[in-house]
């Protein structure tokens, strides 16, 4: 039997079982009634005991989304869903204010341990093992905020943070206690009536983290947020905002899983992202929702706004991010380079196995003189899934000097997938550069045989040539996530050959 | 017991037969060479004893060291020391050459229940290996293969060969793309691993290459089938005479 059919074979044994997260914890939690109207807002709002702007600025949210449509134009197929059948708040109890960890549940904190991520104050780095011929990687702190369906259980390293002028905590917390800075930057970049799940977000959004790095600050360590959405029909909203101040630098990591269920779950996020003058943004992401089962039930709708506002003169936004996971991909992480001699950068990689379906790419938006945008995206289809590149790059009457360089690679396993590139290209400016390159190409029979011979497996050696096909964009992780993002690359893979 | 004992071996490729009944006996220790001119079945028997996918035995049996090898996977005939250096070796974009050898060497190793190498063992017979065989570092930070060189290619296939240390080794036409400098590096590098203990099958459609690399055993394929079988001599007269005269004898 030829590679390509036994891991087309395979493919049709796919088993959920690889999906290593799909446990659920079983904890009591607060909700608020399903369905969504002015009162559902309201509930939330009240919950978070927000100040009444807050309050007023989510129902001017809820009543634009009203008026707006689903957006149809993604390379995604999936039934209507209904809104009203929607838990849009759920927080595990008890309620009261957690002051430190030993007053979370046990249980929250079994799951995270599950997962692999520290809440305790400890080095993650433990177990990473180093490539051939080089050092160990500087066992680096990492600060970790945890979000829990609606609401962030932990935060570690607060003092350390605060030491160095750093603001990283749950943005319901910020909202109360930096509300001049939650006011001045919040729907700044993703203004409430930008998009329909924007829009949903900013009136139902009920935590994520705010991160606020001072003028000058280099954080001293990378911070990173974990979303695990529980509940059952539980939509999770989550809203992240960090502002990068002049001069300063932060590198950002989140991460995501769920458990596995038979109905779909939405998720529809926020990220705003503002670079002052000669700021730096690194925000790298791994997503791993529960990407449904092998007949296509069930698994994560990720419709995802994710943007990032070069704001100010020499600023710079890099967007990483390792796509495995979801039923559903719908997000186009973007730049807005505003900034004279701003740059943005959008790295990625989306793999798609099964039924699953990925409408995934960026926006770069030149506006400043001499700004420039890198692009670099790997999508990897196997099984029956469907992996589309989509991206927009625009440069503005007065933008001159813009320049893009956009490089775009499929690479399909198996003969029932499909990778798709639509690029849009838009220079208003005669001095603009861009640059494209696109490849489609099979999984080589000849390669696969090559490393097979060589003693690999065959689920090892397809693991071997997909890393290599996505190096590129592994190497723009922070190392210790780039090993973590490896494994997970294998893992997603491992339906589609065995 | 003969290492590789292949026993009246038919092989299909979608419908058309390609080997109809091959027998050949390789001993430890021994170089066999195998000619034949194109589309004689040569490489098919290669192919099927690394245990290329698209191939359907229809008859026969292959033992090595006794064993079935036609019931093995291809990674298991690997780690039981099967080595195919192939004709045209594949390139693997963004993996390192490095990455590469010791990912292979040790799923070998694990597959034997052989501890893996820890990371300064492994470079230092690297560097060992790869010095003798006039392999510059930087090469290995490449690519697997990618932007090599047709002699550079056949080197890193060497290299390999020495590294895994197998028992068989079976070499499909190594002579092709090279030029008679980079030929001569390669074979003297198939020449150091020569050993009591480790056979070679040379495939080969010239004559040259046996100059560099002497057989004890010359076997001539035609048509599916080996038809003459003899000591160094047969593939000068070969050489002199060319393949026609076999090709009623098939």
């Amino acid at each position: 039997m030829p590679a390509v059919q036994e891991t087309v074979e395979r493919v049709k044994r796919i088993d959920v079982d690889q999906y290593r997260y799909g446990f659920e914890t079983l904890i009591e939690s607060d909700k608020a009634p399903k369905g969504l109207s002015e009162d559902t807002v309201k509930f939330i709002s009240a919950k978070k005991n927000e100040p009444a702007w807050m309050l007023q600025w989510r129902l001017e949210a809820y009543r634009r989304w009203l008026t707006m449509q689903e957006p149809t134009w993604a390379r995604v197929d999936y039934p209507k869903i209904d809104f009203q059948d929607l838990y849009y708040y759920a927080a595990p109890k008890p309620k009261k204010t957690v002051t430190s960890l030993d007053e979370i549940d046990p249980e929250i904190l079994k799951t995270y341990e599950k997962l692999g991520i520290p809440l305790r104050e400890v080095a993650m780095l433990e177990g990473v093992e180093p490539k051939v011929g080089e050092e160990d990687p500087a066992k680096r702190k990492i600060a970790v905020d945890a979000v829990f369906d609606s609401v962030s259980v932990a935060t570690t390293f607060k003092a350390e943070l605060k030491k160095a002028g750093v603001i990283f905590m749950p943005i319901s917390e910020a909202i109360r206690e930096h509300p001049e800075l939650v006011q001045k930057y919040l729907g700044s970049v993703v203004p409430t009536s930008d998009n329909f799940y924007a829009t949903l977000n900013s009136a139902v959004f009920s935590d994520g983290s705010f991160v606020y790095v001072p003028p000058g600050v280099r954080c001293p360590m990378e911070l990173s947020t974990y979303f695990r959405i529980n509940e059952r029909n539980t939509g999770q909203f989550e809203r992240t905002l960090i502002i990068a101040d002049k001069g300063s630098y932060v590198s950002y990591l989140e991460g995501c899983t769920a458990p596995q269920r038979d109905e779909n779950q939405l998720h529809a996020a926020v990220v705003e992202l503002v670079a002052h003058d000669d700021a730096e943004i690194k925000y790298s992401t791994v997503q791993n929702w529960y990407p449904g089962n092998s007949e296509g039930k069930g698994g994560i709708y990720n419709f995802v706004t994710k943007r990032g506002d070069c704001r100010g003169n020499r600023s710079k936004i890099s967007w990483t991010q390792v796509e495995t996971g979801s039923a559903i991909t719908w997000k186009y992480p973007s730049c807005i380079l505003r900034g004279d001699n701003s740059s943005g950068e959008f790295y990625s990689i989306a793999i798609s196995n099964g039924f699953q379906q990925v409408d995934s790419g960026t926006k770069m938006i030149h506006l400043g003189k001499n700004t420039s945008s890198r692009i670099i995206s790997k999508g990897i289809a196997a099984g029956k899934s469907q992996n589309t590149y989509r991206g927009l790059v625009t440069a503005h009457r007065k933008a001159t000097g813009a320049r893009n360089f956009t490089a775009c690679d499929s690479l399909l396993i198996g003969d029932k997938c499909g990778a798709h590139t639509v690029p849009y290209i838009e220079a208003k400016n005669s001095s603009a550069t861009f640059e494209h390159e696109a490849t489609t190409s099979k999984i080589s029979e000849d390669v696969l045989f090559y490393c097979i011979q060589r003693g690999l497996s065959q689920e090892e050696a397809v693991g071997l040539v997909v890393n290599g096909f996505v190096k590129d964009v592994l190497q723009q992780l922070p190392m210790e996530f780039a090993v973590e993002a490896q494994k997970l690359i294998s893992i997603s893979l491992e339906g589609s050959v065995g | 017991m003969p290492l590789l004992e292949v026993k009246d071996l038919k092989v299909r490729v979608e419908e058309r037969e390609i080997l109809h009944g091959l027998t050949l006996t390789v001993n430890e220790g021994e170089v066999h060479a195998i000619m034949g001119p194109n589309g004689s079945g040569k490489s098919t028997l290669s192919h099927v004893i690394a245990g290329k996918p698209g191939y359907e035995v229809t008859d026969g049996q292959i033992l090595f060291k006794g064993e079935d090898l036609l019931e093995m996977s291809p990674d298991e005939r690997a780690a039981k020391g099967v080595f195919l250096a192939f004709q045209y070796p594949v390139e693997i974009p963004g993996v390192a050459t490095m990455t590469f050898l010791r990912t292979a060497l040790n799923a070998q190793r694990k597959a034997r229940g052989e501890s893996e190498y820890s990371t300064p063992d492994f470079l230092k017979k690297v560097r060992e290996v790869s010095k003798s065989l006039n392999i510059p570092q930087d090469m290995l930070k490449r690519g697997v293969n990618v932007g090599f060189s047709g002699g550079e290619k056949k080197r890193n296939e060497v290299l390999q060969m020495a590294l895994f240390e197998p028992s068989l080794c079976i070499l499909d036409e190594m002579d092709s793309g090279l030029d008679i400098d980079a030929l001569r590096i390669a074979a003297d590098g198939v020449n150091a691993l020569r050993s009591p203990k480790r056979a070679m099958v040379v495939i080969t459609h010239y004559q040259r290459l046996l100059n560099y690399i002497v057989p004890d055993v010359v076997h001539v394929m035609s048509k599916g089938r080996v038809v003459k079988s003899g000591g160094k001599d047969l593939a000068l007269e070969l050489e002199a005479s060319g393949y026609a005269q076999f090709e009623d004898a098939a």
